[in-house]
């Protein structure tokens, strides 16, 4: 451990002028420009405005591997560079540039965001072909990349923000893509309403950045917390941490991921599952030295982590939505780079987002697979026996499935073992250890039932379908669909998923070599160190107890699912309803948060239309009535008037007549 | 040698009174239009007997102004009859109520 600690952070250098680096600023705007064009004029490309926004995302895959290509070359003490393309805010103290941080850690989420993205583009012009908004779908991943790769690449906290919102804007578009459908369009304001709120964590952070380090830029922010106040640093820790829990859906924050999966599934495989919903993670690494200040907060980041990889397990085993299974299996992984990061094995919890990248894209887009092959259902209970009718889908997302239940070898089984030895050896960390591995079983257990439920037994739709075993619960089965003929999708779809099994077979690659492998190594110049504060339990052991929690998962969740959807007995029916509502949080989040917040609301509606209202009108009805008394008197008639006239006058005359004045007039007169 | 002026007095407080009435009374355009006339004369009146006692001529003065305007009032006044007649056929005032909110 103290080898690896001993390959320091390097410190961030000017890119030299025309290095790859000094161009990286091109990156987000390819996509960009494409974007741009696509939204503005796609209609007339036709089916030309994917294979575009294809070859556009390929460029840019191109463009990060020349980058990293040109960054390996380098000595690990100087690969972090930045270079300034413009400026971009400059008042009084506050300095901001559109700046690029090109560096280890940015490198390896650019290789995955342009390499997983012109995947999931690829697949999308088989999957959305005949869409009535094709092109338009394709400008928003095109712009999706963009955002992303701008979030990825900034050398400020500020640029990075920007990205930030910016995907959480496409996220907010892709979900709603289809959004004549009203659930659809309330999934994507969900979405962005609760984004909003792990925002304000962050702007109140950078606030607090600002105040203590006087720059935003992560040139000098990163070394400057070690100079930083401990309360400061705290303080900082905890509000990107809100901002973390929003993006990367983890508790409290992680309620619109599932909803989310009302989008396209390329948009739930690219966004919602491996890279922007990983940008929480991402920001955490970046703030390492930061987090390594202040080892609670890091406790604190890890205690979020396994609650929500052990809840939303637990919650992923009940539920019946091909979809909404992997959402929250996604949530729960997430749970995991959040155990990694939180305990300071930031190497770890990056490796497990690059292998989550592959394997859950790759069951998300076998998910859309097999959607399309079931004419858009996705209730798994009428499935089944799909592998006989789509060998490549069934054998790629098998292999998935393999990976992210952590069976040996395979990617997910080296990045879930190397966090669950991070956890193992930090002071404190047996209860994360512990629910790692109970979520590791569970993990295992509903992926199985998933490929099972999906892919093998008797079919249970087409014409001669056995019936369905009514469940528990409020849910009722639904019927088999009778006119179906499964296929297998184009090559567009087959291809993305034949190389993202790849990756997902052989992701444990990056941790070959010495020192901890090449991935650590490689991430080392960006990160700080995982330093063990402990010893629970013996690598080896815990590399045996993690295989057979997997394989026992596995098998007890084929074994249970062999014959299909098992009814639910009586007595377990209220614990697995009370699951499948995914433990009734939106319900007690529409009591505790959304009814008072529509009660203050219709307050405030009361207040406005009673007493702000009620003055205005007030002040004119009282104008109104004075004139109504008024116009009495405007009878139009001359002979009134003329009256009028000498009603006053002789009124004028008895009040001279009294004063001093008249008498003084009289008296002058002598009148008779 | 010549009347007390209380009498010339008491004629135009009369003559006024006749006046302020017959404006009062009549519905006739034309005649609330002599009266009126009637009302501006006991005026002169009253301001010429003041002046003879005063010995100060301002209030004759006064009285020729009253005379001017009382004409450059006659000419505009009988032309606004005159056109109310076109109109309604009628020199009844309290028809013409148009401005009666």
């Amino acid at each position: 451990m103290m080898a690896v600690s001993a390959l320091a952070q390097a410190s961030i250098v000017t890119a030299p002028a025309g290095s790859p680096a000094a161009w990286a600023w091109l990156l987000p705007v390819v996509p960009a420009l494409s974007a741009g064009v696509l939204l503005l004029g796609g209609r007339r490309l036709g089916r030309g405005a994917g294979w575009l926004a294809v070859a556009i995302s390929a460029i840019t895959l191109g463009m990060a591997g020349w980058l990293v290509t040109w960054l390996a070359a380098r000595p690990p003490g100087q690969r972090r560079v930045t270079h300034t393309v413009a400026d971009w805010i400059s008042a009084g103290e506050l300095e901001v540039g559109w700046a690029v941080l090109v560096d280890p850690l940015s490198a390896a989420m650019l290789l995955l965001v342009t390499g997983v993205g012109t995947l999931i583009h690829l697949y999308s012009i088989g999957y959305m072909a005949g869409d009535e908004r094709f092109s338009r779908f394709f400008g928003y991943l095109n712009l999706f990349l963009a955002a992303m790769l701008v979030l990825v690449l900034g050398e400020s906290l500020l640029v990075l923000f920007v990205g930030w919102e910016l995907v959480g804007l496409c996220s907010y578009l892709l979900i709603g893509f289809w959004f004549d459908e009203r659930p659809n369009a309330s999934a994507a304001k969900k979405a962005f309403v609760v984004n909003r709120v792990g925002d304000v964590g962050f702007l109140v952070a950078m606030f607090v950045v600002f105040g203590a380090v006087g720059s935003l830029s992560l040139t000098q922010v990163l070394p400057a917390a070690d100079t930083v106040a401990g309360g400061l640093v705290v303080a900082v820790g905890v509000l990107l941490l809100l901002g973390a829990t929003g993006k990367s859906a983890q508790i409290p924050l992680y309620v619109w991921l599932p909803d989310a999966m009302a989008g396209p599934t390329p948009v739930s495989a690219l966004i919602h599952a491996a890279t922007m919903v990983t940008a929480g993670v991402y920001l955490v690494a970046r703030m390492s030295p930061w987090y390594a200040q202040v080892p609670g907060v890091g406790m604190l980041v890890a205690a979020i982590g396994a609650a929500t990889a052990l809840v939303a397990a637990l919650i992923a085993c009940a539920q019946l939505d091909l979809k909404r299974i992997l959402a929250y299996s996604t949530i729960s992984q997430l749970g995991y780079m959040f155990m990694a990061v939180g305990v300071g094995a930031y190497g770890a919890g990056v490796f497990h987002l690059l292998t989550h990248g592959f394997f859950k894209a790759l069951l998300f887009l076998a998910a859309g697979a097999v959607m399309h092959a079931m004419g858009e259902h996705t209730d798994i209970r009428v499935m089944g026996g799909l592998a006989r009718a789509m060998p490549v889908t069934a054998v790629t997302a098998g292999l998935a499935t393999l990976a992210i239940a952590g069976f040996p070898l395979t990617a997910g089984f080296f990045s879930k073992e190397r966090i669950l030895a991070a956890t193992a050896d930090t002071d404190g960390g047996a209860a994360l250890l512990v629910v790692g591995l109970i979520a590791a079983a569970l993990t295992a257990f509903y992926m199985a039932r998933w490929f099972w439920l999906i892919f093998m037994g008797r079919p249970r739709w087409g014409r001669g379908a056995a019936p369905i075993p009514a469940d528990a619960g409020r849910s009722t089965a639904p019927p088999p669909p009778r006119d179906l003929h499964p296929h297998e999708a184009g090559w567009t779809m087959a291809v993305p998923l034949v190389l993202l099994a790849v990756g997902s077979a052989a992701g444990g690659l990056l941790t070959v070599g010495a020192e901890h492998g090449l991935l650590a190594q490689w991430l080392a110049p960006s990160v700080v160190a995982f330093e063990s504060s402990a010893h629970l339990i013996g690598h080896g052991l815990l590399q045996a107890i993690a295989i057979t929690l997997a394989l026992a998962g596995l098998a007890a969740g084929a074994w249970r699912y062999r014959a299909g959807p098992v009814a639910t007995s009586p007595a377990s029916a209220p614990v697995v309803g009370f699951a499948r509502d995914a433990f009734r949080v939106d319900a007690l989040l529409r009591a505790a948060v959304v009814t008072p917040g529509r009660w203050l609301a219709e307050g405030a509606v009361w207040v406005d239309t009673h007493v702000i209202d009620g003055a205005v009108n007030g002040a004119a009805r009282l104008t109104r009535g004075l004139a109504q008394g008024g116009r009495q008197l405007q009878t139009g008639l001359v002979r009134g008037y003329a009256l009028a006239v000498l009603v006053g006058a002789v009124v004028v005359l008895v009040l001279l007549a009294r004063t001093n004045l008249t008498a003084a007039v009289f008296g002058a007169l002598g009148a008779p | 040698m010549s009347l007390a002026a209380g009498y010339v007095l008491g004629l135009a407080a009369a003559l006024f009174a006749v006046g302020a009435v017959g404006v009062l009374v009549r519905r006739s355009a034309v005649v609330m239009f002599m009266c009126v006339e009637l009302m501006l004369n006991s005026v002169n009146l009253t301001l010429v007997t003041f002046s003879r006692v005063n010995g100060d001529v301002e209030g004759q003065v006064l009285a020729f102004f009253v005379i001017v305007v009382a004409a450059a009032e006659v000419t505009v006044g009988l032309a606004l009859i005159v056109n109310l007649f076109r109109l309604r056929v009628s020199t009844d005032a309290d028809q013409v109520d148009v401005l009666r909110a």
